[in-house]
């Protein structure tokens, strides 16, 4: 019969813990079922607009609450984002305290991203480790986008599309990195959609106004497509957007923007796949909600014989999930920071993470 | 005999290929057409041009609107016989096409053909029109990049074709071979190198 117990701290033999994703960590372990304990993982994200707290485990998300920075006028203003976040990190990180879960580690996105921001966001990290006396984990922001879409999604070795405000990427495994095959040349394509939406008087974020807009369209626009090999331009486009807004009904405008750019995104993510020889692709990042971008991907992996992957909406976004989840693979790896070292990188690429878990 | 890329087949006969771009069912109509058919002309001009400039490349029989019939170079791939010398002169190549205005945008070692001792350049594809340092650069660092990555003596390989590109093309070649290196220590491409 089977025999079930808690063991905590157990360390299970990789190619048994590769294989478990989903609900809950059960290994089959000769005749007794074992369920793991597993750890837990406070994550902190603060790059932009975000500011949110959570508390993660392999098998769900078990607090997390949030306040994001909305501009009153304009877009993102770095040391009004910072000051917002000052103002509200404890109260967030109070309420993740307060629903009584534990942790081994408090991880934060160390970047990339706004510096005022990032630097809010690490003080408070560091202040939770000490106080708590846990390992302190600095999470790569793009990595944690492509590792929470693998955690709930269950794909395994796929092309990632990131999409959002600052970064459009086409990111693939290889080597023991996440290798960049393809990113924008100029602007990310959610700093773009969000500049036109200023542009035609809608409040940020634009992006899902222009998603409702351009469902209302009908004819398309010409607009400059910009693709060189796996890289790609938006701002050619963006001005093209702007003329055009002037004669044209704001729902042609939308949709032509959005089957242009996102036919140029949903190009280069096959090219990426056809180099790499890979079979799945994973949308992630905040304009990877947009519905037409993803039945675009859809159709895309239909007609190579690939499978696509979305996870649910809420993980879309910037999110304190994200950082938790990725903090937690990372700390069962070993990959934790000193205070002295844990300096924020603006600037961390993806492929700086060295990745041992794929 | 068929290849299917990400965006185009390419049938081969014994005296012809015929390379069609296919329809995507994820754009629209109007632009899936519309890329297809502008793509396919550029092609077909970038590859007479580079012709003009003194570059072999296969001789274009008939423009369709969304296929090029071109000759079938019946020769060995440069990924099987590269040798210092035969590098130094797809430098040479590569000079003249940079020269001309011309980026290629997939130089491997597979996109070119010894057929006897003549090189020619295949699948112009993702070529394009920029004079920039940068698009040169990069146009370079991937054929670098294949070196390094499938032919073991490829440091001979990339000084040979560093004295082709600068014979050929010589008011330019030091900025852009210092650029490539630049672009090699770029976070981006840094650890792409083994």
């Amino acid at each position: 019969m089977a025999f079930y117990g808690f063991f905590i701290g157990l360390r299970l033999p990789e190619s048994i813990v590769r294989g478990m994703r989903g609900e809950k960590r059960l290994a089959r372990n000769g005749d007794m079922l074992v369920i793991m304990q597993s750890k837990k993982v406070l994550g902190i994200e603060g790059t932009a607009w975000s500011l949110s707290a959570a508390i993660v485990g392999h098998d769900r998300v078990y607090a997390e609450a949030g306040h994001p920075y909305v501009p009153e006028t304009g877009g993102i203003h770095p040391m009004a984002a910072a000051q917002h976040h000052a103002s509200h990190i404890a109260p967030i990180i109070r309420q993740v305290l307060d629903s009584g879960v534990g942790f081994d580690g408090v991880a934060f996105s160390r970047g990339p991203g706004l510096g005022p921001c990032l630097r809010t966001v690490a003080t408070a990290a560091r202040a939770l480790a000490l106080a708590y006396d846990v390992p302190l984990i600095g999470v790569n922001h793009c990595v944690a986008h492509i590792e929470v879409g693998r955690w709930q999604t269950g794909c395994h070795d796929p092309v990632v599309l990131y999409v959002s405000g600052a970064n459009s990427q086409v990111i693939a495994f290889r080597r023991g990195r996440y290798r960049v095959f393809g990113e924008t040349l100029d602007i990310g394509i959610g700093n773009a959609l969000d500049k036109f939406g200023r542009h035609l008087g809608l409040q940020h974020p634009g992006g899902p106004k222009i998603e409702a807009l351009a469902r209302e369209g009908k004819s398309y626009i010409k607009m400059p497509y910009v693709v060189k090999g796996m890289d790609l331009s938006f701002s050619g486009m963006m001005s093209a957007a702007k003329e055009a807004a002037a004669t044209h009904s704001k729902e042609d405008v939308c949709f032509s923007l959005q089957e242009n750019a996102f036919a140029m995104l949903v190009e280069v993510t096959e090219r990426a796949l056809a180099h790499t020889g890979k079979d799945e692709v994973l949308i992630g990042g905040g304009v990877g909600a947009n519905g037409r971008l993803q039945a675009m991907l859809d159709a895309m992996c239909k007609d190579r014989g690939a499978k696509f992957y979305a996870p649910p909406r809420k993980f879309f976004g910037d999110n304190g999930s994200m950082i938790a989840y990725t903090g937690l693979i990372q700390l069962e790896h070993g990959m934790t920071l000193d205070i002295a070292d844990s300096a924020v990188l603006p600037n961390y690429r993806t492929d700086d993470v060295v990745i041992p878990w794929l | 005999m068929e290849k299917r890329g990400a965006e185009a087949v390419v049938e081969l006969f014994p005296d012809r290929v015929i390379k069609t771009r296919v329809p995507k069912s994820y754009r629209i109509p109007e632009l899936d057409e519309r890329l297809r058919s502008e793509r396919t002309r550029a092609e077909a001009k970038i590859i007479s041009e580079a012709r003009r400039a003194g570059i072999p490349t296969p001789i274009v029989y008939d423009v369709r609107q969304y296929a090029l019939v071109m000759e079938f170079v019946d020769g060995r791939p440069m990924k099987e016989v590269i040798t210092p010398e035969l590098s130094r002169a797809v430098g040479v190549l590569v000079g003249r096409l940079h020269k001309a205005g011309l980026i290629h945008g997939d130089l491997t070692t597979s996109n070119m053909i010894l057929r006897g001792d003549v090189i020619y350049m295949i699948d112009f594809g993702l070529s394009f029109w920029d004079g920039t340092l940068e698009a040169r650069g990069v146009d370079v660092h991937v054929y670098y990049q294949t070196l390094i990555s499938s032919h073991e003596d490829h440091e001979a390989l990339m000084d040979a074709f560093a004295e082709g590109y600068r014979a050929a093309f010589p008011e330019a070649a030091d900025d852009v071979l210092r650029r490539v290196k630049e672009i090699e220590y770029r976070g981006r491409y840094k650890t792409e190198t083994p």
